[in-house]
């Protein structure tokens, strides 16, 4: 069953075409990696399926539902959820007030406030304190939490490692362990070659605002990728 | 030498823009020879015009160039002509009593930029007004002026209608003309470029070591000493100071109306909206509190739908730039290799 | 002495009371509303408007007023802010002066000059007084006022911090987009945020009609105390705005002791010295705790 179909977006960023022509279809229950270099396209292309970036043109259909226009709230409504680069908490806010916000339009489903801190038990004890204050992988566990908390259909984490140490990284990806077990549909840039190959079901890569490879992992050489990641693939068509 | 500075050269000017100074020049110069033949009626106007420009201008400065929106200028414009009746009080000529005036003012803002350039936005905006409240508190207690009842200029008396009136015109000239050339010459100098730096990203700026504070202060102090100088010329020209007419926020809205219209941050914007403003003063002032009303309401639309001005409009489509401030990079040769 | 104290109290209950919507803007949604005081005085005018051409007592016409007001917040927030604040935060200081430049010539061109007050529609409560100690009296109007700025305030501070909706309204004052992603109505929130400062605004209109008298350009003065209230209590917290409110008027009572002319001024004084205080204790090592209750930012 499709859950995410997009269909020849193009999204300007500024002056730049940051996303050209780009088609996509996610199925239910993949786990996509995005891959690509920063300056590729993968966030904006992630926050236009968020609705933070108005696309220029081209459509993006949520389970059949056209979901182009429609903002950001009403995409979270729909079953939509985006961990944003950087976090992006409400630092002034605690974490379970933050969680709290995560359900403002939450559909029917399995993630509570307790759900969540059972699957990020290090943010138990600091459930009281703003967001502000806590450590890297603290921030990025809430976040995602925060975004959990919506019970979305599709889940968008762009650039979880970002800042983190690798052993916060193992940390984080452990406690998402029970959520990839789950049929959450999830996108997910990760500039970890390694970590990616293991985790995600399919393989897209992104490159000037295209995509340049788009295959499962299990029919796709680590090469293959990063060939595609430089461009090189280009120089080796030739 | 780079390779670089060998193929090109800095231009400063345009042709348009050498014509524009020009123009200007012969404006002003026709403006200076005015009271041969224009009668005391369009001296009157063009005077209070003059001011309206340097209201306008100084308040640019400070929002447009320095990022400082302020709701109390009024202080200024009522000090300095407080100061014009302290100091004329003294015996001195009224006239020299306008300029002493406007250095005073300049001086005093230096210690209320201290305190008053720590706050931001919204905070120093209303807070400039206290100062204004305070100033103006301040300025009654003073038994000269006898509270609201006021004072009067007295010792202009001692120069005849006519000689007064054109010593008017021609000092709110030279003011103008003044202020506005140190104007340009600050922002084509270093300090220009240092508020233009300020503008687009304050900590980049001082990440170069550019002084965010001594330039917003330079712009306070200068913004300080030209509405001083306002002040006393539109005393010489009303005669009679009281503190509720000189120290009223109706003073800001004009220049919020005339900096907004003309176009904010740009050097020409101001201008053109003290033209505006005069004349729809001219034509609509007797109209009561709907002038007041109208100016309220045009602010508000231009704020909203048109917030670069009229000036910054048409600069965006025709590309226009009269007054040769920035830097442009010109190949030698017209060639680049 | 304590008399003094007592009523400069109750003064200070008053300006918070005038404060509440300024100071809720303020520090939530972080807009400077220039036309606070023109509003609050136009809110006042209505409460005239019904008292004295169809009867109404102003307290019930605190039923029919708030409402307006808050409508008047929505048109505010729909039609002016949400603009000006995309272009940053200096211009709705331009838009909302503007506002209010245009709402007191309005009042001005429909009222004209005389000053109005609404203390002849409350009856004896005008007057009326408890002697709360032997040669001490308070007036029962300011006491309800102070009662209604606690009240409000205190129940503004709990909204904001226990329910959702107020969740909702800090989170989008602090990063509306982020707001967005994590499924709140960011417009909604906003349009809510401002009905209920306007709202409150309504309230402080009735307090300026009943305790003292006003005019069409009485919109200016009130501004700033409320302003002064606001940040001498320390522009983060509601709660500090009542304090803020009475360390005001008590200044202003002090000034007024040692000058005929010094109520204003002392108040103005205590404005700059806190402002003094608080540029001074941020560039030393205070701590984060002490800074915060200071209203003290970074």
């Amino acid at each position: 069953m499709t859950s995410l179909k997009i269909q020849n977006l193009d999204v300007q960023h500024g002056q730049l075409k940051a996303v050209r022509n780009l088609s996509l279809t996610v199925q239910t229950g993949e786990v996509v990696a995005l891959i690509g270099a920063n300056g590729a396209g993968k966030t904006t292309l992630l926050g236009s399926i968020a609705g933070v970036h108005r696309a220029t043109s081209g459509s993006i259909l949520l389970n059949g539902q056209d979901i182009t226009g429609i903002p950001s709230h009403k995409r979270v409504q729909a079953g939509l959820a985006l961990v944003p680069e950087g976090r992006k908490l409400f630092t002034e806010m605690t974490i379970e007030e933050n969680l709290r916000l995560g359900s403002t339009s939450a559909r029917p489903g399995y993630w509570t406030v307790d759900n969540v801190l059972e699957v990020f038990p290090n943010l138990i004890k600091r459930r009281h304190s703003k967001t502000g204050l806590l450590s890297g992988g603290e921030q990025q566990a809430t976040a995602i939490g925060r975004a959990l908390m919506s019970n979305p259909e599709i889940l968008i984490l762009d650039e979880v490692s970002l800042g983190l140490s690798p052993l916060v990284v193992n940390q984080v990806y452990d406690s998402l362990k029970r959520l990839l077990e789950t049929d959450t549909t999830i996108i997910l840039v990760e500039q970890d070659l390694t970590r990616a190959m293991k985790v995600a079901s399919r393989a897209v890569c992104m490159l000037e605002g295209e995509i340049i490879l788009n295959k499962q992992m299990s029919e796709v050489s680590r090469e293959e990728i990063t060939d595609a990641y430089f461009g090189l693939h280009k120089v080796k068509d030739r | 030498m780079s390779k670089w500075s060998k193929s090109v050269y800095i231009e400063r000017w345009t042709p348009s823009s050498r014509r524009a100074v020009i123009i200007a020049g012969l404006i002003i110069l026709t403006l200076a020879f005015a009271p041969l033949f224009a009668s005391n009626g369009v001296l009157d106007r063009l005077t209070a015009l003059f001011v309206y420009v340097i209201l306008a201008a100084m308040w640019n400065a400070l929002a447009g160039y320095g990022g400082l929106i302020s709701v109390g200028q009024q202080a200024f414009f009522g000090l300095g002509a407080y100061f014009t009746i302290r100091i004329a009080h003294l015996g001195l000529d009224p006239f020299i009593a306008v300029a002493l005036s406007a250095i005073v003012v300049g001086i005093i803002s230096y210690p209320i930029s201290l305190i008053m350039l720590r706050l931001r936005g919204g905070e120093f905006a209303i807070g400039m007004w206290v100062i204004a409240s305070i100033i103006h508190l301040l300025v009654n207690l003073d038994g000269l002026i006898q509270g609201e009842t006021g004072i009067s200029l007295i010792s202009l008396n001692q120069y005849e209608a006519d000689t007064r009136l054109t010593t008017i015109y021609l000092l709110a000239l030279f003011t103008m003309t003044s202020l506005l050339v140190m104007l340009f010459l600050v922002l084509r100098s270093r300090v220009g470029s240092a508020i233009e730096a300020i503008r687009d990203n304050e900590d980049a700026a001082s990440s170069i070591g550019v002084n965010p504070e001594k330039t917003k202060r330079l712009l306070f102090v200068l913004a300080a000493f030209g509405i001083g100088a306002a002040g006393a010329i539109w005393l010489t020209t009303a005669t009679s100071f009281q503190p509720k007419t000189y120290f009223s926020v109706q003073w800001t809205a004009y220049m919020i109306f005339m900096v907004l219209v003309g176009g904010i941050g740009r050097f020409e914007g101001p201008i053109l909206g003290a033209l505006l403003f005069f004349l729809v003063e001219t034509w609509f002032s007797s109209s009561g509190v709907w002038y007041l009303i109208g100016l309220g309401a045009i602010a508000i639309i231009f704020s909203l739908f048109l917030p670069k001005g009229l000036w910054g409009e048409l600069e965006r489509r025709f590309n226009w730039q009269f007054l040769p401030i920035g830097y442009r990079v010109e190949p030698k040769n017209n060639k680049l290799e | 002495m304590t008399n003094q104290i007592i009523q400069a109290i109750l003064l200070g209950g008053y300006y918070a009371l005038l404060a509440c919507g300024l100071s809720f803007m303020f520090s939530i949604m972080k807009i400077i509303n220039l036309a606070h005081g023109s509003l609050l005085v136009l809110s006042a005018y209505m409460f005239w408007l019904l008292a004295d051409n169809y009867g109404i007592s102003p307290f019930y016409g605190i039923f029919i007023i708030v409402p307006i007001m808050m409508f008047v917040g929505w048109g505010l927030q729909v039609f002016l802010l949400q603009k000006s604040a995309k272009a940053g935060e200096l211009l709705p200081i331009l838009t909302t002066f503007g506002l209010a430049i245009v709402i007191e010539n309005l009042l001005f061109q429909q009222f004209g000059a005389d000053t109005r007050s609404l203390a002849p529609y409350i009856g004896d409560l005008s007057w009326a007084s408890w002697e709360i100690y032997e040669d001490i009296y308070v007036g029962k109007t300011s006491v309800y006022i102070l009662i209604a700025a606690i009240i409000i305030l205190g129940g503004l501070h709990l909204f904001m911090k226990k329910t959702a909706l107020g969740r909702q309204i800090r989170a989008t004052a602090h990063d509306p987009e982020t707001a967005g992603l994590v499924g709140v109505n960011a417009r909604k929130a906003s349009v809510i945020a401002v009905a209920l400062a306007m709202g409150t605004v309504a309230v402080s209109g009735l307090a300026l009609g009943i305790r003292g008298v006003f005019n069409a350009y009485s919109g200016g003065p009130q501004l700033l105390f409320a302003f002064e209230a606001t940040i001498i209590g320390g522009a983060a917290s509601l709660w500090g705005t009542l304090i803020g409110g009475i360390i005001l008027a008590l200044a202003q009572t002090i000034g007024a002791n040692i000058h005929p002319q010094g109520f204003l001024i002392g108040g103005h004084a205590i404005f700059f010295t806190v402002l003094f205080i608080r540029i001074f204790l941020s560039k030393g090592g205070m701590s984060r705790r002490i800074k915060s209750v200071l209203g003290i930012s970074r």
